[in-house]
C-alpha cells in the first residue's frame, strides 16, 4: 500500500460526512460528477463575498481583481495540462460545449462534404452527437472504430479507418461507461502520420492521471471542471494555437470583439475570441482552486492510489457469483461497470441507495456501448481520490445481500 | 438489510419479477404498442385482444426492472375481462396513486395494484411503474406509435 493521506483528504470534503437514508454516505458516482473539497467551496464564497465583479470590462478595483483571479485560473489550467500558452486555454461550460465548439467552428470551417471523422465505439454521446449534427449540416461522414469484448479499441482496425478522406479523429482518453484508457499516444502518432488532427475527450481521464497535452501532442483536449473536483458550469477546451487562430468564433457577443460597428466586427484575439458573454466567473476561479488542491496531493499519487482501489474492487467483484464486469480492458481507470444476473441495474441502484451507496444505473450516455454488450443498462461504481477499501467492502456486501434478496 | 425498502419491494413484486404473468407474444392480438423508458432503456411490447369493447386477453414482452416488470405483469392480469372504459378508469386511479395526487387510494378498486403505491416515495422510480399503464392507455386509444415516458 502506498502512503496516502486518506484521512486528511476525506476530511477536506465536507459532504463525505453526510448520511443518506440514515447510513453514512458511500459516494461511488464520481464518473458522473465529483464532490468538492472545502478549498473549492471557500474559493466560491470568497469570490462572492470579497472579490466579485464582471471581468474584462471595468476600470474599477473589483473588476480588476476579479479579472486577475480569472486569468490566474487560466494560467493554473495551462500549467496543469502543460499547454504552451494561456491563449490555448478556452473556458467553456464543460466537455460537451468544448466538443460542440470544435465541431461547429473547426468542423464547419475546415471540413467539407465527404470528409470523414473517426470516433470509437466507446464514446459518450457528447462525442457522437455533435459530429452527427455536423454530418447533417455539411455532409461529412462519421466512421466508428470498433472495440473488442474486453472494451479495448481494436487498434489495427482504427488505423485502417484512417484514409485519404479522414480529416479528424475524436476519441475518448478514458471511457466513462467501461473505464478503458485508450492508447492515446499511439492514436495521435498514427493520425499525425497522415496529417490528421486529433481531439481527445478527457472528461474522464483528467481527474485520474497526469495529462500533458504537449507530450500527447494532441490538437484538441477537452474536459469538464465538475469531474475534477471543481464547480459545475466550467470546462476547458485546449487547442493548438495555430488551429484556434484559423477557426472562426463559435458564438458572438460581448467580450469576444475588438471593435464593432453596424457594418463590421473585428474579433478579439485568443482566447477571448471563443469566450462570448459573461462566463462562470466564480466557478472558474473555483476550478483554479480545485487544480491547486489535486496538484498539492499530486496526480501521480492519486493515480497510484486509485489503481490500488480498482484492483481491490475488481478482485472482490470477481469472487461474487452472478456479478458480471462490463469492461475489462488491460488499461483501465477507476470504473467498475457491472450487471447482476436477473437483477435490473435500476433495482441495484435503488437497493444500494437504501444502504447509503450512490452508484449510477443506466446507459451512462453511451447507448451504443450498451447495445454492443446487449444490455439495456449497467450499474456503475466509479472511484475518486477520496474513496476507500472500506467503502468497496460496503459496496460488495450490499451487492451480495441484494443478490440474496432477489433470489 | 433492506428494511427501508419493504414498502417498495414487496414480496408480490419479487414474485411477479421472477415469474411474470402473461409473458408471451399474442398472435391474434388486435392492439400492439411498444413502450419505452429512455431514462433506463426499459422496453416492453403490450398485446391486447379487444372484442366488443372488452379486453378478452392481454400479454407482454420485454425487459425491465423489477418494478416495471411487476407493474406490467399485474396490469395484464387485472385488465383481462374489463371493458375499455373500466381499464381507462384504472389507469387514472393507478396514475394518481403512484404520483401521489390523491392521498386516499381507493384500495378496493385498485386491488392488488396497491403493492405499487410505494413508488410515490421514490420519484426516480415512478416511471418504472407507470410505463405499462401509459402503454395501455395508448393501446386503448388505438395509437400506433411507440410510447415514451419522456
Ligand atoms: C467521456 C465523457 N465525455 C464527455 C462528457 C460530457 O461532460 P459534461 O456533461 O460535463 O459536458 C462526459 C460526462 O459524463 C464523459 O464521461
Amino acid at each position: 500500500m502506498i502512503n496516502y493521506p486518506i484521512e486528511q483528504i476525506r476530511a477536506d470534503f465536507p459532504i463525505l460526512g453526510e448520511t443518506v437514508r440514515n447510513k453514512p454516505l458511500v459516494y461511488l458516482d464520481n464518473a458522473a460528477s465529483c464532490q468538492k473539497p472545502q478549498a473549492v467551496i471557500d474559493s466560491i464564497v470568497h469570490t462572492y463575498s470579497r472579490e466579485y465583479a464582471n471581468i474584462h470590462r471595468g476600470v474599477h478595483t473589483l473588476s480588476v481583481k476579479a479579472t486577475d483571479r480569472f486569468e490566474t485560473a487560466r494560467e493554473k489550467v495551462r500549467g496543469f495540462v502543460n499547454a504552451a500558452s494561456t491563449k490555448e486555454i478556452i473556458f467553456v461550460r464543460g466537455a460537451t460545449e468544448a466538443i460542440n465548439l470544435v465541431a461547429q467552428s473547426y468542423g464547419k470551417s475546415q471540413l467539407k462534404a465527404g470528409d470523414e471523422i473517426v470516433i470509437s465505439a466507446m464514446e459518450h454521446h457528447a462525442n457522437i452527437v455533435p459530429w452527427q449534427m455536423l454530418c447533417q449540416q455539411i455532409g461529412t461522414v462519421l466512421k466508428v472504430a470498433p472495440m473488442n469484448r474486453k472494451g479495448e479499441l481494436i487498434f489495427e482496425e482504427f488505423e485502417q479507418l484512417l484514409g485519404e478522406n479522414t480529416k479528424l479523429v475524436a476519441i475518448a482518453h478514458m471511457s466513462n461507461a467501461l473505464g478503458t484508457i485508450n492508447p492515446v499516444e499511439r492514436i495521435v502518432a498514427a493520425a499525425h502520420a497522415k496529417n490528421i488532427p486529433v481531439l481527445l475527450d478527457g472528461a474522464q481521464a483528467i481527474p485520474h492521471m497526469p495529462v500533458d497535452v504537449r507530450a500527447l501532442d494532441c490538437d484538441f483536449y477537452v474536459f469538464s471542471g465538475h469531474k475534477l473536483y471543481g464547480p459545475s458550469g466550467t470546462g476547458v477546451l485546449y487547442g493548438k494555437q495555430a488551429l484556434l487562430e484559423a477557426m472562426p468564433p463559435y458564438q458572438g457577443g460581448g467580450d469576444m470583439i475588438r471593435m464593432v460597428t453596424f457594418e463590421k466586427t473585428q474579433y478579439a484575439g485568443l482566447p477571448q475570441k471563443f469566450e462570448a458573454g459573461t462566463p462562470a466567473i466564480a466557478e472558474i476561479i473555483g476550478l483554479g482552486a480545485a487544480i491547486d488542491y489535486v496538484t498539492a496531493v499530486g496526480m501521480d499519487t492519486i493515480a497510484a492510489y486509485e489503481a490500488e482501489l480498482l484492483d481491490y474492487a475488481t478482485e472482490q467483484a470477481e469472487q461474487i457469483k452472478g456479478m458480471n464486469l462490463i469492461g475489462q480492458a488491460a488499461e483501465k481507470g477507476g470504473i467498475l461497470s457491472f450487471t447482476l444476473d436477473r437483477i435490473h441495474p435500476h433495482d441495484i441502484g435503488t437497493m444500494l441507495d437504501s444502504l447509503g451507496i450512490a452508484v449510477r444505473a443506466g446507459h451512462h450516455c453511451a447507448m451504443p456501448v450498451m447495445d454492443f454488450y446487449g444490455v439495456p443498462a449497467t450499474a456503475r461504481a466509479s472511484f475518486a481520490m477520496y474513496n476507500t477499501r472500506q467503502e468497496i467492502d460496503v459496496l460488495m456486501q450490499g451487492i451480495k445481500s441484494l443478490i440474496e434478496v432477489f433470489g | 438489510m433492506f428494511e427501508d425498502l419493504r414498502d417498495l419491494y414487496q414480496e408480490v413484486i419479487f414474485d411477479h419479477n421472477r415469474n411474470p404473468r402473461n409473458f408471451r407474444i399474442m398472435e391474434n392480438a388486435n392492439r400492439r404498442v411498444d413502450g419505452f423508458n429512455p431514462l433506463c432503456g426499459d422496453k416492453l411490447t403490450l398485446f391486447l385482444k379487444i372484442d366488443d369493447h372488452v379486453i378478452s386477453d392481454a400479454s407482454f414482452q420485454g425487459s425491465g426492472c423489477a418494478i416495471s416488470t411487476a407493474s406490467v405483469s399485474l396490469m395484464t392480469e387485472i385488465v383481462k375481462g374489463k371493458t375499455e372504459q373500466e381499464a381507462e378508469t384504472l389507469f387514472t386511479q393507478f396514475h394518481e396513486m403512484t404520483t401521489g395526487k390523491t392521498e386516499e387510494v381507493n384500495l378496493e378498486a385498485i386491488g392488488k395494484l396497491a403493492v405499487l403505491a410505494g413508488v410515490r416515495e421514490y420519484p426516480a422510480r415512478v416511471k418504472c411503474a407507470t410505463l405499462a399503464w401509459h402503454t395501455l392507455d395508448a393501446a386503448l386509444k388505438n395509437q400506433q406509435e411507440a410510447v415514451s415516458t419522456e
